[in-house]
């Protein structure tokens, strides 16, 4: 056999290029969580009494609540005072972008995120070519840093802002959908979010109007021992359309860190909101220790007749994901969507997949999901389908698909299927397979490396999944993949 | 300087000895075919040759212009110009066809240091060799040998080693499955890629590829030796009276 045959299990590695610290003087609340602490959250953050209020409830609810158990993962319980609830660079909140401290600014430049509003040119071929502009909102641990190209958007009549700023200038549009998509006691996780959350963008795309841009947020997890719990709202109104990305980094530690966002979307009739996430999360190291749990609420609501919600998720980060981004199809006609990549190595656990709820008549959805596992990781697709008695003419398409890597990962799909219509079309396909030494040995024999091997065998397997995602963000989730397979050969 | 040289080839597989002291020279401008019974050792020959893991090379070498390549990877063998024509292709879903080509094609190129053809010149070149082999254009944008027939798949590999224009190609039964037409057109492809600076190791069953390949030497491989070597006539005489009388 020749010296360096390549094991399929060591392609794959723990190289984190987003790993490194920000050294920067925060404040920071101590550890623990009681009402005092909810009050100084909202203290901090100058909030109304309303939301003050809105915040207690949510805590209350979630003290007689308890952890779900019911996902394909495992894990220490979490000590929930032993976690600081809010973590914030010093000093007040710049007002524009001259304002924000340097080594801020250096620390999304080195990953990557443009905190200006030039735009970027790419050399591709050796020829500039600009790429669209996209506006971002940075969230820095417990806050916002800075939202590029406000201005802009707000001619359009946009608004793009943090939570904090949508809930003292547009608390009418906060007071009425804060909630309504996932209600506070949802689950244990989203009641705490309730209670604590800290900063996270608010999007409000005014009737019949297309985003001039692509809207983007960037999380990024700083201080140590601090959990991040940001909190999305976005709302398209009749006929209007936007695209929002959201991307997500943390420091390589060794203690697990929380992250328990909620993320709402509402779509009235004839809007369509379009939302893709490329979730790098630190993974934790080959012998699982560190890495974010990442325990997430997404969900969307189609209010409207026509309306369309489109999630696309490449998951590569996190030592545990638990999150399943849904639909409520409510208007008539009104389309769900859900493309899901999730890779997981070393010990990774992944329990992700959506929920499709079909309410209105002729509602469609279409789940397509691969998983791709490696090392010791455990991958599971989690999925429900649900026809309601006045969905008439509802269809649902589904499809997973599980890639192994190696003889000691392991993939799990879990479909359920609720149909009180027995006339609804639920459809669904489930396919297994492995990136097997013949494919590995085909690639090498014709001259390429096996390390770019896998990447490509894997980039296939996402194809029908990046073809969803815009553009750039595609050739992002692509090298994010390729930079996640890269290892020692050998 | 011969351009293969194979010495004294021991092989394992399971423990289980395979090739049993084999040894093949192969000049350039030389069609060698390789003939025998199933499971006499052919494909574990052509395998061993590139590299494929899950062999034991128990004693013996492997020599490619002058350099020992016995240890060396699979991919550093394709780089030195070895190719093999699979005798069952696999697929690769979902990795275009073109897709796939190119990254082979620019992987030889990154190691001879030459510059990557362009898109544009590739897919020129990529279509012509498709064209050559009567192989639809749409054909190259399917995903790797998904959902091809057999005889396309054959057609595939040939492809590939047109493009790739390999040093010593390795064809492992290409002739399998392969209609009348079909047939044709891959020994027409041989024949355009044989060259004075090239080399063929053909393994085939049937005499009948060869008389449009005409090979220079015919080898029959028995339990893992070769037990007789001659010219393309000694291909009619298995082809009428089998292996039996070489037993002895
Ligand atoms: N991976 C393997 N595991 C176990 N036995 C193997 C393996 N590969 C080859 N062998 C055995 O080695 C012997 C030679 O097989 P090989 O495929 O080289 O034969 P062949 O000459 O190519 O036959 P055919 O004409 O049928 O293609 C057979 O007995 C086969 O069962
Ligand atoms: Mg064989």
């Amino acid at each position: 056999m020749p010296e360096h045959a390549p094991e399929l299990d060591d392609l794959v590695s723990q190289d984190y290029a987003a790993g490194f610290v920000t050294d920067i003087a925060a404040d920071t609340l101590p550890p623990g969580l009681d009402e005092q602490v909810v009050r100084a959250i909202s203290a901090k953050k100058e909030e109304p009494g309303w939301m003050t209020e809105w915040r207690l409830d949510a805590f209350r609810r979630w003290q007689t609540m308890r952890p779900p158990r019911w996902a394909h993962v495992s894990f220490q319980d979490i000590d929930f005072q032993a976690i600081s609830y809010f973590s914030a660079p010093k000093g007040d909140r710049p007002k524009s972008l001259d304002e924000v401290d340097p080594e801020l600014l250096r620390t999304y430049e080195k990953l990557g995120i443009p905190l200006h509003e030039r735009a970027k040119l790419a050399g591709v071929d050796g020829s500039e070519q600009a790429v669209p502009e996209v506006a971002v909102d940075a969230v820095f641990d417990s806050v916002s840093v800075a939202t590029t190209f406000k201005d802009k958007l707000r001619e359009a009549g946009v608004v793009f802002c943090s939570m904090s700023e949508a809930i003292a200038e547009h608390p009418d549009l906060v007071r009425r959908y804060l909630g309504s998509v996932v209600p506070k006691p949802d689950n244990f996780y989203s009641a705490l979010n309730s209670a604590v959350f800290s900063d996270g963008s608010f999007v409000y795309i005014p009737k019949h109007t297309r985003c001039p841009m692509e809207l983007s947020t960037y999380f990024r997890i700083n201080a140590e021992n601090t959990g991040q719990f940001e909190r999305t709202l976005i709302i398209a109104d009749e006929g209007s359309y936007v695209s929002y990305l959201e991307g997500c980094t943390a420091p390589m530690r060794d203690d697990n860190q929380l992250h328990a966002a909620v993320v709402e979307l509402v779509a009235l009739d004839d809007a369509e909101i379009k939302y893709s996430t490329v979730q790098n999360w630190y993974p934790g190291d080959e012998q699982g220790r560190g890495g974010i749990y990442n325990f997430v609420t997404k969900r969307g609501a189609c209010l409207g007749a026509r309306s369309k919600i489109s999630w696309t998720q490449v998951e590569t980060g996190s030592a545990i994901t638990w999150k399943y981004p849904s639909v409520m199809l409510r208007g008539a006609d009104s389309v769900g969507e859900f493309y899901s990549v999730a890779l997981t190595r070393n010990r990774q656990q992944a329990d992700t997949g959506t929920k499709m709820v079909h309410i209105g008549p002729r509602t469609k959805s279409t789940i397509v999901s691969k998983g791709i596992s490696a090392g010791h990781s455990r991958n599971s697709y989690r999925g429900l389908v649900r026809m309601n008695p006045a969905a008439a003419g509802a269809r649902n398409y589904t499809q997973c698909d599980s890639l192994l890597i190696g003889d000691t990962c392991g993939a799990n799909t879990f479909p359920y299927i609720e149909s009180k219509l027995p006339a609804a079309v639920v459809e669904h396909e489930a396919t297994t397979s492995k990136v097997s030494d013949e494919q590995l040995f085909l690639c090498q024999q014709r001259g390429i490396d096996p390390e770019k091997a896998v990447a490509m065998i894997v980039n296939g397997f996402c194809k029908d999944v990046f073809r969803t995602l815009p553009m750039e963000f595609a050739v992002e989730a692509a090298k994010l993949l390729e930079v996640s397979l890269e290892g020692a050969v050998g | 300087m011969s351009l293969l040289e194979v010495r004294d080839l021991r092989v394992n597989v399971d423990d289980k000895p395979i090739l049993k002291g084999l040894d093949l020279t192969v000049e350039a401008g030389e069609v060698h075919a390789v003939m025998g019974p199933n499971g006499s050792g052919k494909s574990t020959l052509a395998n061993v040759l590139a590299g494929r893991p899950g062999y034991d090379i128990d004693a013996g070498s492997i020599t490619l212009d002058d350099e020992d390549l016995t240890a060396a990877t699979p991919d550093e063998r394709a780089h030195r110009g070895l190719f093999l024509a699979f005798q069952y292709p696999i697929e690769i879903p979902g990795v275009s066809n073109m897709e796939f080509l190119k990254a082979a094609v620019d992987a030889h190129a990154a190691h001879t240091g030459a510059s990557e053809p362009s898109a544009v010149d590739f897919i020129k070149r990529a279509r012509a060799a498709a064209e050559q082999l009567h192989l639809s254009a749409d054909f190259l944008k399917r995903g790797v040998n998904e959902g091809f027939s057999g005889g396309e798949k054959k057609r595939n590999e040939i492809l590939q080693m047109l493009l790739l224009e390999p040093r010593l190609a390795v064809l492992d039964e290409t002739d399998s499955g392969l209609d009348i037409d079909a047939l044709q057109v891959v020994a027409e492809g041989i024949n355009a890629f044989r060259a004075e600076d090239n080399a063929i190791v053909l393994v085939t069953h049937y005499q009948r590829l060869l008389n449009y390949v005409v090979p220079d030497h015919v080898h029959v491989l028995i339990d893992g030796r070769i037990a007789r070597s001659g010219d393309h006539t000694l291909a009619h005489t298995l082809e009428d009276e089998g292996y039996g009388w070489l037993d002895d």
